[in-house]
Formats: C-alpha cells, structure tokens, sequence
C-alpha cells in the first residue's frame, strides 16, 4: 500500500484558475472590510475604543439595533410564515410559472420605486385611505407613511419574492409520496404538515431566514422615505451614515457598521445553530 | 400481532377515471374476499396503479363506487380509510429512525406509548430488522427500506395492505428474496393484500388471484394456475408468455379443441371458445411448447435466425415461411440460416378468434 492516505494530494495547478476570483474578492470586500474594521478602532479622539464606548453609551445611538431588529425580524418571520403556505399551493399548480412571476415582479422593480409607490398609494390622500373612509371604516386617514408601517410594508413587499422563491426550492424538494404516505397512515392535513413537512424544511427555512433577515436589517431608502428616520424607524445604517455624511467622522461610521455585522452575525449563529439541531438528510422517500 | 380487522368482501362497483379526454379507467368491477392476496397485472399505463390509489383514496374516481360490506369509502379521505399503503419508492419518513417510522401510523391512532413500543418492536421482528431500528432509512439497503416500509403498512392492522410495484426499485436477487418474504408476511398476517405488478412472474407466484388489466379494462380475473394455462384473450395470452403467433383458417373444430391451416400445416390448438368452420383464428403458444421435429404435415418449416444458450437447453428464433417471427426451444445448439421443422404441443397451444374478427 504505498499510496497512504495521509499523503497529500499533489497540487493542482488548474487550481490557479481559481486566483482572478480571489484577488477579485480580496479587493472588492476582504480589504474594504479590513480597513473599515481598522478604521473603527482608529477614532478621532480618545482611546482604540472610543467609539464603540460612545455607541453603547448614548440610548439614540445604541437604541438603532433595537429599533432595526424590531423592523428586521417581524418582517423576516412573517415572509417566512406566509411563503411556506404560498409554497405548498404553488407546488401543486400547473401554472406554476405565471404564478412565480408575478410573485417575483417586486424583486425588479427596486426598492426605491416601491418607495415612492407606497409614498402616494398609502398617504393620507391615497387610494387607500380613501377607499377606506368611502367604506367607512375609519373617519380619519390612518398614519401608514413616514412610520413604523410604512417601512414594514416596503420591507414585506421587497423580501417576500425572495423568501417565496427560496422556500418554493425547498418545499419542491421534498417528495410528494412522503405526504401521501403519511396520509395512508391516519395522519390528518395539520399532523402531516408539523409531522413530515416542516422537520424536513426547517433547514431550508433556516437558510431562508438568515438570508431574509440580512436584507431586512441593512433596510436603508424605504426607513428614510417612507419612514420617520428621526423617530421609530431610526435603523442602524441612518446612525452610520450620519456619522459619515453629517458628522464626517468615518471612523465612528466604521464602529456602527462593524456592530451592525456583528448583530446579524449574532442571529444568523442562533439560527444555524439550531439548524443543526434538525434534521439535514436528503428529503426524498426512496433510494438515493 | 393480533389478526388483521375484520370485513367480508371489498367492491368496485364500476370505478372509472379520466384524465382529460382519456379514460383511464373503465366501469372496473372487481370483488375482493377477505383474506384474498390479489395481484393486479398488466403492462405500465394499463389503469393498474390509478386502481390501487383510488383505492387508497389519493386519486378521485371520476366514476363509480367501492365499498367495504356495506360502508361506501370511496368518498373518504385516505387518512380516514386506514389502509397500509407500500409504495413504490418506499416513501420512509427520512428523517425518523426506523423505530419512528414504523410506529408513526400507531401514534397518529393515539394508540398508548407503551403499546406503540411493544407493537413496532414485534413489527421490526416480523422483518427481521432487530439491530436497524434505530437507524435513519438513508443509512438502510434498499432491501431493508422495502421491509420497513412494509413493517409501517402493516402494524396498524390495516383491513386492506395495498403495494404498488414494491419491488421494482431492487435488483434480481433481492426481488426473489423480498417476494418470499411478503408472501411469508401475508401468511403469517392473512391480511388481505392488492399487490399491483407488471411481472407476471411475481403476480404467479404470490397471488391468490390475479387481475388481468389493459387499456384501463379489466380484462380477466382467475386463479394463477387458470390465467397460466387458459387465458381468456389473445391480449392477455400474449401477456402471460404465448409469445408465438400464427394465423390461419379453421379447418375442423370439435370438442377437445380445432385444427388450423397454416401455409401447408395442418395445426391443432385447444380453442378459447368456439370456432366456427372456416373462420380466421390465431394459433399461440409459449416458447417451451415449440421444439425442432421431424418433418410432417404437422409441422412448421422456419429458418433460425439466432440461438441463446439457457444452461439447460437453447431458446432459438427462427422466420417461418409467412415471415411471422418464432420462438423454440432446442436441446441441441442450432446453426443460424439452418431450415428446421417445428411441432407444437397440441394441448398447450391456444386458439383465439384473429384480431379484428
């Protein structure tokens, strides 16, 4: 046996095939990311951590994480709730192609055009509010813009074609035989569903979430347009590009960028790490 | 384990099913007696699969009823039914051990901890998977699968234990292995079983009786030993191994059977039903019941156009002179282009009315 396992294998030099891409990644985000980190322990005044002492120190300043996670994660639960029932229907559809694109649309229409959309449609003198005082149903138009609301729903819209779409791969992937199977075997609709179903797509909804969640938490255009940026929808990412663009001080726009990745990468370890709890196989019923 | 749930007989009563514009079945009428290992035979797309999962309650029937003794359940939801389904491509929950799987249709009945336990643990000896039970299926042979997903149908003693092709997905020494199993299985439980199969070997050997479907007919019903040696149609002969045909004339037809001119031949088969004096009729017979001859008026003259070695004798196929393709059998190896002289055993061949007559 002379070939040991524990020998290496010879290098492969279509492994450098691989370099453009590396460089290109440590240009465009490791170096970026190095600097801003860098950066952040580099403050005008005071010691290395002057500005994460500042941040944690001022309620307006350390107050955005609460008020961008009370933003992020009701939006990221709700798509996910929704997208898992949307899912199981469209599965099940023969015009299952129509259907995904219209749901997609939003996905190309940017986030600044929904902005501005919801900005008339959901205003005081919008179709919405209007439809609802014609109906009677309230006397005075409902604060929906430059509020909490106005942000939820932009976020919902912009993150539902994308939470759909990753839980539709998901949900396609588990094999119909399984549902029916369980069926044969006494199981009702609700047991087949928490029984079956939804321990063989926690995995995917986990990976869904993080990826939803990410998007939601970096929310910016729609809490400055449709919110009310000094008050309830006052996220993170205003705090940092304030202390850029108003106050012109990079290195504390560095330190909130920093605790900002460092609050998703929070939640995103909680998830995985229960993800890990469940089961990860394949989700087919036969041979593989 | 305690005696399957008790019922008399189970009936279609003229189920039917279209998809579209085409029928996959039609007006099928069937009788099950309790007890009955049933196979459900035919060619993929003949409507036998459709039955099975109307039966199970995952497909509507467009048409018809099926009742249990007095109970219509063709209106009910499969989970309502209660029958053990084996499917295809053993559907194992894959992230439950085998324990969990087996004892998932148990604890959907609410049936006792305790009770779940001891009934799965005899369900796994039944099997013979004690040593597996704690393993995912993805870490199972398929072989093993097959018996856990056959443990899971039948430990809610189900009335009814319904498989479809569950040995397809395994390969040859397997499949020889599985069926004695489920025919064990089956004696041990006497439950009633509907087995749907394309293998008519594997219909032969466990069923009790089989159903002959094609084109979404049912085309005949009998015991394995009657659909062997008298099929009841030039179709479902053709199915069950009567691979030779030859056309001809009526030229005498009594009792015991009819005589047939072919070419030069005068052939005797024993006729299906019978034949009127100079009708076209079509002779068919199995591979072992035509052999090389000395040559006579019974006779049929072909060319052999290839031989295969079977380890106890040669499976030849020759042309005969109306250029139909034959089938025979030969103790000895025959040269190709070689003329050979072929008798048929007259008792064995069957005569059916000719297609389109």
């Amino acid at each position: 046996m002379a070939i040991a396992s524990s020998t290496r294998a010879p290098f492969d030099r279509v492994t450098l095939l691989a370099a453009p891409a590396v460089l290109i990644l440590c240009a465009l985000f490791l170096y970026p990311f190095v600097y801003g980190l860098w950066l952040s322990f580099a403050p005008a005044a005071g010691g290395a951590l002057a500005n994460y002492h500042k941040f944690f120190a001022d309620p307006f300043l350390y107050g955005t994480i609460a008020t961008t996670l009370w933003l992020a994660l009701p939006v990221t639960i709700l798509n996910l709730v929704l997208a898992v029932p949307v899912a199981m229907r469209v599965r099940l559809m023969h015009s299952q192609r129509l259907l995904t694109t219209i749901l997609v649309l939003p996905i190309t229409l940017g986030v600044v055009l929904i902005a501005q959309g919801l900005l008339t449609y959901l205003g005081p003198q919008g179709w919405f509010n209007r439809a609802l005082m014609t109906l009677g149903l309230v006397s005075h138009p409902v604060r929906l813009v430059h509020d909490y609301w106005g942000v939820f729903l932009s976020l919902f819209i912009t993150g539902f074609p994308f939470t759909f779409l990753l839980t539709l791969s998901h949900v396609s992937g588990i094999d119909p035989a399984l549902e029916q199977a369980a069926a044969t075997l006494g199981a009702n609709a609700r047991q087949r569903f928490f029984r079956v179903i939804l321990p063989l797509l926690a995995p995917g909804l986990a990976i869904a979430f993080c990826l939803s969640f990410v998007q939601a938490f970096s929310v910016f255009p729609s809490a400055i347009l449709l919110g009310a940026p000094a008050g309830p929808t006052r996220v993170i990412s205003i705090a940092a590009y304030q202390a850029a663009f108003e106050d012109f001080d990079y290195s504390m726009a560095s330190a909130i960028a920093m605790i900002m990745g460092g609050v998703q990468l929070a939640i995103i370890a909680a998830v995985l790490g229960l993800r890990g709890l469940a089961y990860r196989g394949p989700a087919g019923g036969g041979k593989g | 384990m305690a005696r399957a749930a008790s019922f008399g007989e189970l009936r279609f009563d003229r189920i039917s099913r279209s998809f579209g514009t085409v029928d996959a079945l039609r007006d099928v009428t069937l009788t099950i007696r309790k007890g009955e290992f049933i196979a459900l035979l035919g060619p993929s797309g003949c409507g036998k699969s459709t039955t099975l999962n109307i039966l199970a309650g995952l497909l509507p029937a467009t048409g018809g009823g099926i009742w249990l003794d007095e109970r219509r359940i063709d209106t009910l939801r499969p989970e309502e039914r209660g029958f053990g389904m084996v499917f295809q491509n053993y559907a194992l929950f894959p992230h439950m051990n085998v324990r969990r799987n087996i004892g998932f249709g148990l604890a959907m009945r609410h049936v006792s901890r305790a009770e779940i336990a001891r009934r799965t643990q005899e369900a796994i000896a039944l099997v013979r998977l004690e040593g597996h039970a704690d393993k995912l299926p993805g870490q199972l042979s398929g072989g093993q699968q097959q018996r856990v997903a056959i443990a899971r149908a039948i430990v809610i003693e189900p009335p009814l234990v319904l498989m479809d092709e569950p040995l397809s997905n395994l390969d040859a020494k397997l499949r020889l292995e599985m069926r004695a199993e489920i025919r064990r299985i089956h004696m041990s439980l006497g439950a009633t079983t509907i087995y749907v199969t394309h293998d008519q070997e594997e219909a032969l050997s466990l069923a009790d009786r089989i159903v002959v479907m094609q084109a979404g007919d049912v085309r005949q019903v009998g015991t394995p030993d009657d659909l062997y040696a008298r099929p009841a149609s030039l179709d479902v002969a053709e199915f069950m191994g009567f691979r030779n045909r030859l056309s001809g004339e009526i030229v005498e037809s009594d009792g015991a059977g009819a005589s047939v001119r072919v070419g030069a031949a005068l052939l005797r088969g024993v006729a299906a039903s019978p034949l009127a004096k100079g009708a076209r009729a079509t002779l068919v017979m199995r591979t072992a019941d035509l052999a090389p001859a000395p040559p006579d008026a019974s006779t049929v003259p072909a060319i052999v156009t290839a031989g295969e070695f079977r380890g106890d004798g040669f499976v030849c196929s020759g042309a005969s002179e109306s250029g139909a393709e034959l089938w025979f059998t030969s103790p000895t190896r025959l040269a190709i282009g070689e003329a050979v002289h072929l008798r048929i055993d007259p008792a064995r061949a069957r005569l059916y009315p000719a297609d389109g007559a």
